[in-house]
């Protein structure tokens, strides 16, 4: 029997729409949803049928019986398995309370469910893996505009420059969004490109700068230096809707082009030109204030400068510019009902200080690696008990010892995932949930000029003893004593409740997969955005008083990064187009594709370390090692060593990617609570690491 | 005389390799054989940036293919509108046709034992629709084109 099923892809986490096609219970065609991405769909989407296929996944619940991480495992029931969860939960609440409790989950449109589930434990400790990802963005945007960084989507298809500073989105790739970096192109944009190497985004950039690792925010000054000077920016939108213009020319006076230029190693001319041209294309002008920097020491101020560099081309609320994503709200519909409506906020404080120690930070989800600290402290109080959902902060956290040893002074770690995530094989349960496509996950809404309701429905049955998350969190509250905050049974249950304020009903999403809450796309008046902005003077503050108060300066002086000891290499790492992070690393289709990642190293370096192509190189942290093979390329500054991050995993069940290739965050020993005390994001690229040509290469071969 | 072509718009690919996979997976084949390939020259600085174009390769279904009458069984087989297939269940197996091809496109599926190629997705194009890769293609950057004579 063939059918046709509206899911969403949960190959990465941008969730692209899909259709899948299902006959006789397998999955013959999976294609981009036709009514938003006209079918198209990367490498990863289309490998989801070998993930349905494969077997080497968890495929009943496991409880350890060997030590942590020694890979002995009882299989057991569901029942077993939650019962023994439930009961270890009690446990910990009794003797230290509910707050002793952490919940951590990937983030994205789904994440209320596991947020309501960890208030509903008792618990105020939800979180999840931001910190060593996009908090700096993200507190950045919060500063500046009042918004976080969601608050704004980028109309780069209509734009005639992007400006993306190591964003490297064409390998990120978000299908939407990479067809509106080709139509840009394609219509006569340009797209300059800023990084310590060249990328697949910057092959097709029309201007690039090859910058010194570390050196964003010198760039970024010294741009915003140039634009006053040649008053290339808008005039008229800084003097109606921000504050602090002066201060901030005073600030970036000594920061002139020359000296940016100088500082990042880039010619002065160039930079100057670059200048010349925006200010003639503004307001359709787009600086990506980033996505991953959690990288230097001052990657929140670099990203707080593009966030102001976008106000400063006034491209707010423009066609080609930044928009306001509109919600149900601005159609006249009523949002979906959340599960966090339902559960009482805890009132105790976080344990990770975010809301009372750190009061600028965003408390939704706090900041995960903290966490480990309170663990390793006991202060402000013992954290006893740490439930990642499809989070794997092993892969996703550096310093992978150190994590280990804040986890020993837990009493209970699970991990509900639909891989064995290297944190899952160092937990004491392993809940296995059902791959995306079969399962069923929540209606969504996403933002947008023309928002949409959206849903992931099952496409076919688990192949294994697998449940879907929404079952999972369920069965675990009615033993937990609160299953009633979770009034559901079924998932045709959860979409009605949660359909019910909106006046639509399940149905309604069957012909496209979505509901579009608008025919026209919405746009707010750009002359009347009083009230847009969330800040405390409800202005755009490129200079944040409040912040200011807290003693979080809105800019601070440039320090230039240390250059690496001789002999010594800054690691810096990001993402193939064929893979998403560690999560696909095992997946037959796409290890085929990429079995393994390499160092790249500079060609100058790589000759006087007698390193050539294709040799073996051993890459050295503190006490950790990695060997993988390098890749000598001129374009890559010599001060840095590049690697595709999410290799070198370590669990045997997953025998394509068992010790294949090498993993840059356990080689970042001692950056665990390196953190950027204004942004929040920790500091992924202050690791230097020592390259030498390896032992393995072959020079005799003894057989026999 | 051939009808149908794949034109890849090299300024839109993206080098994602998106359609090896979205061939793959519609034809159900195992790891191993890959029917279109996505490469490309390394990089050279134009102008200051550092650049390179990616090049798309499957099956040419040459005018005059030497893989069909090699093929012992007859399975290697030509359409009227030029695409070049292997009927499965006449092949045996026995790659003579890699071995005449001069670029060895066809290769062993290994769960069945037998040559398999790209046929266009010729299922996919009776029904009127577009090859897999062209279909998926993540940046609209394949092209199903039906050549004219002029």
């Amino acid at each position: 029997m063939k059918k046709t099923v509206w899911s969403m892809c949960g190959m990465c986490s941008v969730r692209c729409p899909i259709k899948v096609e299902v006959e006789d219970g397998e999955v013959t065609w999976i294609e981009g949803n036709p009514h938003i991405l006209k079918g198209s769909l990367c490498a990863k989407g289309s490998a989801g049928v070998a993930l349905h296929k494969d077997h080497e996944r968890p495929q009943q619940p496991l409880i350890r019986s060997g030590g942590r991480g020694a890979g002995k495992w009882e299989p057991v029931s569901w029942y077993t398995a939650l019962d023994y969860v439930a009961e270890k939960i009690e446990k910990i609440k009794d003797k230290y309370g509910a707050k002793a409790l952490v919940m951590s989950c990937r983030g994205g449109p789904w994440q209320d469910l596991v947020k309501a589930f960890c208030h509903a434990l008792g618990s105020p400790n939800f979180t999840n893996h931001d910190s060593a990802c996009g908090r700096n963005v993200h507190h950045a945007s919060k500063s500046v505009y009042g918004l976080g960084r969601k608050g704004f989507i980028y109309d780069i298809a209509n734009a005639k420059h992007l400006i993306c500073f190591g964003r490297n989105l064409l390998a990120s790739l978000r299908v939407a969004e990479a067809n509106q970096v080709m139509d840009m192109l394609d219509n006569g944009g340009s797209l300059t490109y800023v990084d310590v190497r060249q990328t697949l985004t910057g092959i097709k950039a029309t201007r690039f700068f090859q910058v010194r690792p570390g050196t964003d925010y010198a760039l970024a000054l010294g741009i915003i230096n140039e634009v006053i000077k040649q008053e290339a920016y808008d005039k008229e939108f800084v003097e109606k809707y921000t504050i602090g213009f002066d201060k901030m020319a005073e600030f970036v006076e000594p920061y002139t082009a020359d000296w940016a230029a100088k500082e990042c190693g880039i010619k002065v001319k160039k930079l100057k030109d670059f200048v010349t041209e925006i200010g003639g294309q503004r307001p359709k002008v787009i600086f990506h204030p980033g996505w991953m920097l959690s990288r230097y020491k001052d990657s929140f101020y670099a990203s707080r400068c593009l966030h102001i560099l976008n106000v400063l081309m006034g491209n707010i609320e423009v066609e080609g510019g930044q928009q306001f994503p509109k919600g149900p709200g601005d159609c006249g519909v009523k949002g979906l009902r959340t599960f966090s409506s339902n559960v009482p906020t805890p009132q105790d404080k976080r344990a990770d200080g975010v809301g009372w120690k750190y009061k600028h930070f965003d408390k939704g989800p706090g900041l995960f690696h903290l966490f480990y600290e309170a663990m390793m402290t006991g202060e402000p109080y013992p954290i006893k008990g740490l439930i990642c959902y499809r989070h794997d902060p092993f892969s996703c956290f550096p310093d992978v010892r150190t994590q280990k040893e804040a986890l020993d002074n837990c009493e209970l770690l699970v991990s509900i995932d639909t891989h064995y995530s290297e944190f899952g094989w160092y937990c004491d349960v392993i809940l296995p949930e059902s791959m995306y496509l079969e399962r069923e996950t929540p209606i969504a809404t996403q933002k947008g000029l023309k928002p949409r309701f959206i849903y992931r429905d099952r496409a076919v049955e688990p192949k294994f003893n697998t449940k879907p998350s929404w079952e999972i969190f369920k069965m675990l509250a009615d033993r937990l004593g609160f299953g009633e905050m979770f009034p559901f049974q079924t998932a045709e249950d959860i979409w009605k409740w949660q359909l019910e304020p909106t006046g639509y009903t399940i149905d309604d999403f069957q012909e496209k997969g979505f509901v579009s809450l608008t025919d026209e796309p919405i746009m707010y008046d750009r002359d009347n955005l009083e009230g847009k902005f969330k800040t405390e003077s409800g202005k755009i503050e490129i200079i944040n008083e409040s912040w200011e108060k807290l003693g979080i300066p809105s800019f601070k002086p440039y320090e230039s990064p240390k250059k690496p000891p001789k002999g010594r290499f800054r690691l810096v790492f990001g993402r193939s187009p064929v893979h998403a992070h560690s999560h696909t690393i095992n997946n037959p289709f796409l290890h085929e594709l990429m079995p393994e990642n390499s160092l790249w190293i500079n060609k100058r370096i790589a000759t006087r370390l007698g390193i050539s192509e294709g040799d073996w190189v051993d890459v050295i942290g503190d006490s950790q090692i990695g060997t993988v093979r390098a890749h000598v390329t001129e374009f890559i500054h010599p001060e840095a060593v590049y690697t595709v991050h999410g290799f070198g995993r370590q669990v045997p069940l997953q025998s394509r990617a068992y010790h294949a290739g090498m993993s840059d965050q356990k080689l970042q020993e001692g950056l665990l609570l390196m953190m950027d005390e204004a942004g929040g994001g920790l500091c992924l690229c202050e690791k230097f690491v020592t390259v030498r040509r390896s032992s393995r290469n072959p020079r005799r071969r003894v057989e026999l | 005389m051939n009808k149908y072509m794949l034109y890849l718009n090299a300024k839109r690919c993206i080098g994602c390799h998106g359609c090896e996979v979205h061939c793959k997976a519609n034809k159900n084949l195992p790891v191993g054989p890959i029917l279109c390939e996505i490469s490309h020259e390394p990089l050279k600085s134009v102008k200051g940036v550092p650049k390179t174009e990616f090049m798309f390769r499957s099956c040419y279904h040459c005018e005059d293919p030497y893989c069909v009458p090699i093929c012992p069984t007859g399975a290697m087989k030509k359409r009227e509108d030029g695409i070049v297939y292997i009927e499965q269940d006449k092949c045996i197996g026995c790659m003579a046709c890699a071995g005449a091809c001069p670029w060895n496109i066809p290769q062993v599926n290994p769960s069945t034992g037998k040559a398999v190629k790209c046929d266009y997705c010729m299922d996919r194009v009776d029904q009127g629709l577009k090859p897999a890769c062209v279909t998926k293609c993540t940046t609209r950057a394949l092209k199903f084109v039906a050549l004219q004579e002029i």
